[in-house]
């Protein structure tokens, strides 16, 4: 942790359109995370250019970081990282409480999204009732209250069983449909088929990149 | 480590008190195990001062009707030698010594020369009648300046002596509560009655109130005016013993040595003589009850402090482990967007605020305690201790200290919560 210097990513040249569904394979090693990382703001590449929305992220101060991740990303885990005595509205108002808006608003759109991810229902339950699908699907719409440009999930079916899996990759696909772009950090070859395009690290260096035919899941219902 | 400028917005803002709440009320146990040390801090600081001060009102209250800078000087037997008389003679007062030491010690404010019977050993209480009863009392013969250094309460209607009474030598007379009830029926007024003090009539012009505390006087008291007393006593110039009292910057100690000094060459007493006369120096006992009082306060607030200290350094302790173990927590609250700024400004006043309140509990507690001690002593008139209270002032003092204290320590946890990258708090174990 920390201070290690290891270079893990070693020339990276990806561009990746608007309302793409990208995912991002590899065996662990290969540096996909650190991609993830780094498109995310949480970590520094030492060289290289990454431009957002033509914005040049660059020496970026905490602060900075921070209101930029809050504006242009949406961060989906592979363990959830619900805030566990927060109930399901509370956590996905978080990221609208940062952004400054009042509590009212936030509500309202925290139940918005819940709703879109069809868990209205379940907004005043705590984390520890819901299950691990129903977790994912309020970390998803978390990711989605702040209406970032990107929404980044790493290993989002990482936890959940395949039926759950389904669920969640359908609900990813229906976002994208809409016209976000979305990439998806995993190894499993089945969920990287479920998106349009797959990029392909080993070793820090980008194997494969192709555009793939979109298995749609269908299992998806509210 | 600069708090950001926005910092006194956010700790205004509910939302900021909103999270603060969850965070702390997700794990009540903790938060009331770390809220007891500074609790415990302030409430022996409270109880302690508080009863410092009860002790410190008590003693006041046990001089309360003398003046603080006041002292008595009586005539004993000399223990030396000098000018050719022999040890064991009995030096005597007499009222031409008040110009003297008032010509030769100018810190002397007021003197009132006093004369009395009954009160100290050998000499006969006076004989009081009135009707059929008869009963003995102590009896002063008094100077109008006497109530110059000693406060003696008047019941409505009544008077003590005054100026035209010494000089007429009127024969009137000041009687105290208890022989008001054992003279006189119940519904009667004693004022403008008359009482046969040693056979000689004197009209009451006044009921003193009893005052509790020092002294050797009494709620059955007689004052008369003293020169009505040399009458009645033929007692002519003499001086049982001087109430003195020195004006309020004079060290009132080395006043009592003057005084002494000054007749014991009137008197030839020798100078090295210390047992030729007595006195009482109230002003100097006030001085030490009030240094001990000090004392106690000094030491409640020192130990006050230490323990509340102790306390927070317990809560910095604390916050410390639930930064650590809210690690996860504040890294996705990072990844969501939270500012450095706002997650330093968070664990602060998480900081502060479990430091008030515990300092507010502990505040409530301690006045309940000083409460029911008050209520358990309030009767005990030998027991020098009384209202313990604790002044606003050092309320607000201890206050601050711990909001003060609180920030500085939270500062410790605040920097570890900041050190945490979103990256290090997100990576799978």
């Amino acid at each position: 942790m920390g201070d290690s210097s290891l270079h893990v990513l070693k020339g990276i040249d990806l561009n990746i359109e608007a309302g793409e569904l990208v995912a991002i394979m590899g065996s662990s090693g290969s540096g996909k995370s650190t991609l993830l990382n780094i498109l995310g703001m949480l970590d520094l590449a030492d060289e290289g250019e990454y431009r957002l929305d033509k914005v040049l992220i660059k020496g970026l101060t905490e602060t900075t970081a921070a209101k930029y991740r809050n504006q242009f990303l949406g961060f989906v885990f592979q363990s959830f990282n619900l805030i566990n005595y927060k109930n399901a509205l509370e956590n996905v108002a978080l990221p609208l409480y940062y952004q400054g808006l009042g509590r009212k608003i936030r509500q309202e759109k925290a139940l918005e999204y819940l709703d879109k991810v069809g868990l209205k229902e379940w907004a005043t339950h705590l984390p520890s009732e819901l299950s691990g699908g129903q977790k994912q699907r309020v970390a998803i719409a978390r990711a989605l209250a702040s209406q970032p440009k990107v929404l980044l999930a790493d290993e989002p079916t990482g936890a959940l069983d395949s039926k759950t899996s389904n669920e969640v990759m359908g609900l990813i696909q229906q976002i994208n449909n809409e016209g976000k772009t979305i990439l998806v950090v995993t190894h499993e070859l089945d969920i990287a088929h479920m998106c349009k395009r797959i990029v392909t690290l080993k070793d820090g260096v980008i194997l494969e990149d192709q555009k793939v035919e979109q298995v749609i899941v269908d299992t998806y219902v509210q | 480590m600069p708090l950001e400028m926005n910092s006194l917005k956010v700790i205004f803002d509910f939302d900021t008190w909103q999270e603060i709440f969850g965070s702390i009320a997700k794990n009540k146990t903790r938060t009331i195990i770390t809220v007891i040390g500074v609790l415990w801090g302030i409430f022996i600081y409270i109880t302690l001062s508080g009863a410092a001060k009860g002790l410190d009102n008590g003693f006041e209250r046990e001089f309360e009707d003398m003046a603080m800078n006041s002292m008595f000087v009586w005539p004993q037997r000399t223990s030396v030698p000098y000018a050719g008389f022999k040890v064991g003679r009995n030096p005597r007062f007499t009222l031409s010594h008040v110009e003297d030491l008032k010509k030769q010690i100018p810190e002397i404010q007021f003197i009132a020369p006093r004369n009395a019977r009954g009160v100290f050993g050998g000499s006969e209480p006076a004989s009081v009648v009135h009707k059929e009863i008869l009963r003995s009392y102590n009896i002063y013969g008094d100077f109008p300046e006497y109530t110059k250094i000693a406060t003696k309460k008047i019941y409505k209607g009544g008077r003590f002596i005054n100026e035209q009474d010494q000089l007429h030598k009127r024969k009137v007379c000041v009687i105290g509560e208890r022989t008001q009830e054992e003279l006189f029926e119940k519904d009667e007024d004693p004022l403008g009655k008359y009482i046969r003090i040693n056979n000689v009539f004197f009209q009451v012009i006044g009921v003193h109130k009893y005052v509790e505390g020092g002294g050797f006087e009494s709620d059955g008291d007689i004052f008369i005016p003293f020169n009505t007393f040399r009458r009645l006593y033929n007692s002519g110039e003499q001086v049982d013993w001087f109430t003195i009292s020195a004006y309020n910057d004079a060290d009132v100690v080395a006043v009592e040595k003057n005084v002494k000094d000054v007749l014991k060459k009137i008197l030839k007493v020798a100078p090295e003589d210390e047992r030729a006369f007595g006195s009482f120096n109230i002003g100097e006992v006030f001085n030490r009850i009030s240094g001990f009082a000090n004392g106690m306060t000094f030491l409640s607030l020192v130990v006050g402090l230490a323990t509340i200290l102790a306390g927070v350094i317990g809560i910095g302790n604390i916050l410390l482990i639930s930064v650590k173990e809210r690690t996860k927590e504040l890294g996705v609250r990072r990844a969501l967007g939270a500012t450095p700024g706002e997650v330093r400004v968070q664990i602060l006043l998480e900081s502060v605020f479990l430091t008030m309140i515990a300092g507010v509990v502990g505040i409530i507690l301690g006045a309940g305690v000083l409460a029911i001690i008050n209520l358990f002593t309030q009767d005990l008139s030998n027991f020098p201790y009384t209202n313990p209270t604790v002044p606003i002032p050092l309320i607000i003092g201890a206050l601050t200290t711990m909001v003060v204290l609180g920030t500085l320590i939270g500062l410790i946890p605040a920097q570890r919560a900041v050190s945490i990258k979103p990256i290090d708090a997100l990576r799978e174990e």
